[in-house]
């Protein structure tokens, strides 16, 4: 049972009738300098980290669910001088995760077992062994770019009454 | 409300709710399934949903849409059918709902007419060139998933609900649709791989389908003419031919003082809406009226917490009412049938402060409502300001908070606390009177606190879910604000990578 998927109330039936139930991870702030971008999404764990020596360069790392195929290069592929399967932007990325989605959350996504020890996202690189992928970059980075143009998309007074079944707040 | 008037409310479901609600669960079941490979339950779940519309003027149709899609032909027209008659026994039971809330507090609400003068069918689609497109890839992915069921949706799937979802999000008239999709399609990403998830929310994500599909449907932007779910079960309206929705501009035109009763906070990863709930007093004498306001904008998931404000920062006379309690001059603002007043900021002006339990004490009880357009009469839409005083609250042993109005019980959605607002559940748990929203979900009538006064042997303070909509104070506020700024963090990420 994924604690952070949902929360239980009431009987099961009672659960599967209601319109507004927690879906989500709850949303916790996190700094945004280090990993901008972090999501699972396409079959893998992906996202942007950016370089720790070079502020106008970031590296886009991804982890295949399942085959566990990692890999990190910069957004224009040119490759992770780390070696791009246990670098650190990767370790950053899975801490990254985990703090966003929680450990378990992630680890069934990724298709990891876990033991009961394993409370952080080292364990699960540790069990996964991540071993080399192929390149990625230019698929997450437009994901990440895709992303970045939610910024851009105009407010409106347009009343959207779907946002009903969306309070803020649940699951908190 | 008093609690003898709540009394009749937690009582007994009006009749009829709980058969609606139990067909309404055996089509959620069968979309689970997927309508593609449909057993004999679901098979009899569908033919169940025919029934139960057989009376109505879409009886007909949709019986003939459930044999070809149980015979396995499956096409866009007849899942609309399907979506429209679920819309359609949900639509009755929200109208039985709010019959039973207005009748045990003695409300008028006047029915939902067509907009006088509104623009004439078409136009918004007209206004919307190469809607149509996106429109289509919305209708085949809806499509799709109904007949794989929830289950059989995977990530090229959720992939390509999200290039659905980008196309809406250009097309002029569809936010309804790209906001509602998008919400959907984050909870499908969440929850990969579906096919192992522990449960499936079947009426949440039915709910969300079926919006969808009618938000879909080709012509003119909004759900209009011939829209399934504009008929009901002919009791509270017999009519058809009805324009609303998106786009279904027209309404009258209003001026007068706005005075908040409180903000209503949707958001989900990329969507944030404050919604204000507020009476109008009308300039000339006419009988006040409970109208609401809607400020939304596009955001990211990491956008969260008070910063959220920031994004609706283009209504800054809107947010200082929110902020600073003080009522507003409004001019010439557009009335949309159902209670919609269209937010401009450039038309309102701030006025003298009005304390909004003062409003809700003397105006709330006998102020007139509005019926809501057709297409959004669901149970999930009840949002019905309450005045709730002289309470007892207590927490409960699941965290939760109870009232005692008046020896009857009614629970605080304290799930529900805006995550840029003070409200917080112990607040809630010391507090003796609350303007709240009545909500309905799954048998059940909740309040949903949008402000509260907690008495304390010296004074009595309020909190209000908009006290930080110009920005956060106290420890509390400078502690969610102390997360960096994610959206100049992400908008300098993002002048940087595409400058290259």
């Amino acid at each position: 049972m994924d604690a952070d998927a949902v929360a239980p109330e009431g009987g099961a039936a009672d659960w599967e009738r209601r319109s507004v139930v927690p879906m989500l991870p709850v949303a916790r702030p996190r700094k945004l300098s280090k990993v901008p971008f972090v999501e699972m999404a396409d079959g893998a764990l992906q996202g942007v980290v950016s370089s720790g020596s070079d502020i106008s360069r970031v590296y886009v790392s991804a982890i295949t669910a399942g085959s566990h195929e990692a890999s990190c290069s910069t957004n224009n592929n040119r490759p992770c001088g780390g070696g791009g399967v246990q670098c650190n932007h990767i370790w950053a990325l899975v801490d990254e995760a985990v703090e966003r989605f929680g450990l378990h959350r992630v680890a069934r996504f990724l298709q990891v077992d876990l033991e009961e020890s394993d409370t952080y996202g080292g364990a699960l690189i540790r069990r996964m062994r991540p071993k080399p992928g192929p390149k990625v970059a230019a698929r997450v980075f437009s994901r990440f770019l895709a992303h970045l143009t939610y910024l851009e998309v105009p407010a409106t007074v347009e009343p959207l009454p779907e946002l009903h079944w969306f309070p803020s707040g649940v699951g908190r | 409300m008093r609690g003898v008037q709540l009394a009749e409310l937690t009582g007994t479901a009006p009749s009829g709710v709980e058969a609606a609600l139990d067909v309404v669960a055996g089509f959620d079941g069968a979309l689970l399934q997927g309508l593609g490979r449909l057993d004999a339950t679901g098979t009899s779940a569908l033919a169940g949903l025919a029934g139960a519309v057989a009376a109505t003027p879409l009886g007909p149709r949709v019986a003939e849409a459930v044999e070809k899609i149980t015979a396995g032909s499956i096409a866009d027209d007849s899942l609309a059918l399907l979506a429209g008659a679920r819309s359609a026994l949900l639509g009755a039971v929200h109208d039985a709902l709010l019959a039973q809330l207005d009748a045990a507090r003695g409300r008028e609400r006047r029915p939902w007419t067509p907009p006088a003068g509104g623009a004439p069918e078409g136009s918004a689609g007209a206004a919307a060139p190469g809607g149509e497109g996106p429109l289509a890839g919305a209708r085949s992915w809806l499509t799709e998933v109904a007949i794989t069921g929830w289950r059989g949706v995977d990530a090229d799937s959720v992939a390509a609900a999200a290039q659905v979802v980008s196309g809406l999000l250009a097309a002029p008239g569809r936010r309804r649709l790209a906001v509602l999709l998008d919400g959907l399609v984050a909870e499908l990403r969440a929850g990969s791989p579906l096919v192992t998830l522990d449960r499936v929310p079947a009426r949440r994500w039915g709910d969300l389908w079926s919006r969808a599909v009618l938000l879909a449907r080709p012509g003119d932007g909004a759900p209009s003419g011939g829209n399934p779910a504009g008929t009901n079960d002919g009791a509270t309206d017999g009519g058809d031919a009805v324009p609303a929705g998106p786009g279904g501009s027209g309404g009258e035109t209003v001026s007068g003082r706005l005075l908040v009763l409180g903000v209503d906070v949707h958001e989900h990863p990329t969507a944030v809406q404050a919604q204000v709930h507020a009476i109008l007093e009308p300039t000339g004498g006419a009988p006040s009226r409970l109208v609401r306001t809607s400020v939304a904008a596009a955001k990211v998931d990491t956008v969260l917490g008070p910063t959220m404000w920031q994004l609706l920062g283009d209504h800054p006379v809107l947010l200082g009412a929110l902020a600073h309690g003080v009522g507003l001059e409004v001019t010439d603002l557009v009335l949309r049938p159902g209670g919609d007043l269209i937010w401009r900021d450039d038309r309102a002006r701030p006025a003298e402060p009005a304390d909004p339990f003062a409003v809700a004490r003397v105006q709330l009880g006998d102020v007139l409502a509005d019926g809501a357009p057709p297409l959004d009469r669901h149970p999930a839409g009840i949002a019905e300001p309450v005045l709730l005083e002289g309470y007892t609250a207590s927490r409960d042993s699941d965290g939760g908070v109870t009232f005692d109005v008046d020896g009857t019980a009614i629970g605080a959605t304290i799930d529900r606390l805006p995550t840029c607002g003070p409200l917080t559940p112990e607040l809630v748990a010391a507090s003796s009177a609350c303007i709240g929203l009545l909500r309905w979900d799954a048998g059940r009538w909740l309040v949903q606190p949008l402000a509260v006064q907690v008495a304390t042997k010296r004074k009595t303070t309020v909190a209000q879910t908009g006290d930080w909509a110009l920005g956060a104070d106290g420890p509390r506020a400078s502690k969610a604000a102390k997360a960096t700024d994610a959206v100049s963090v992400l908008r300098e990420r993002a002048g940087r990578l595409l400058r290259r």
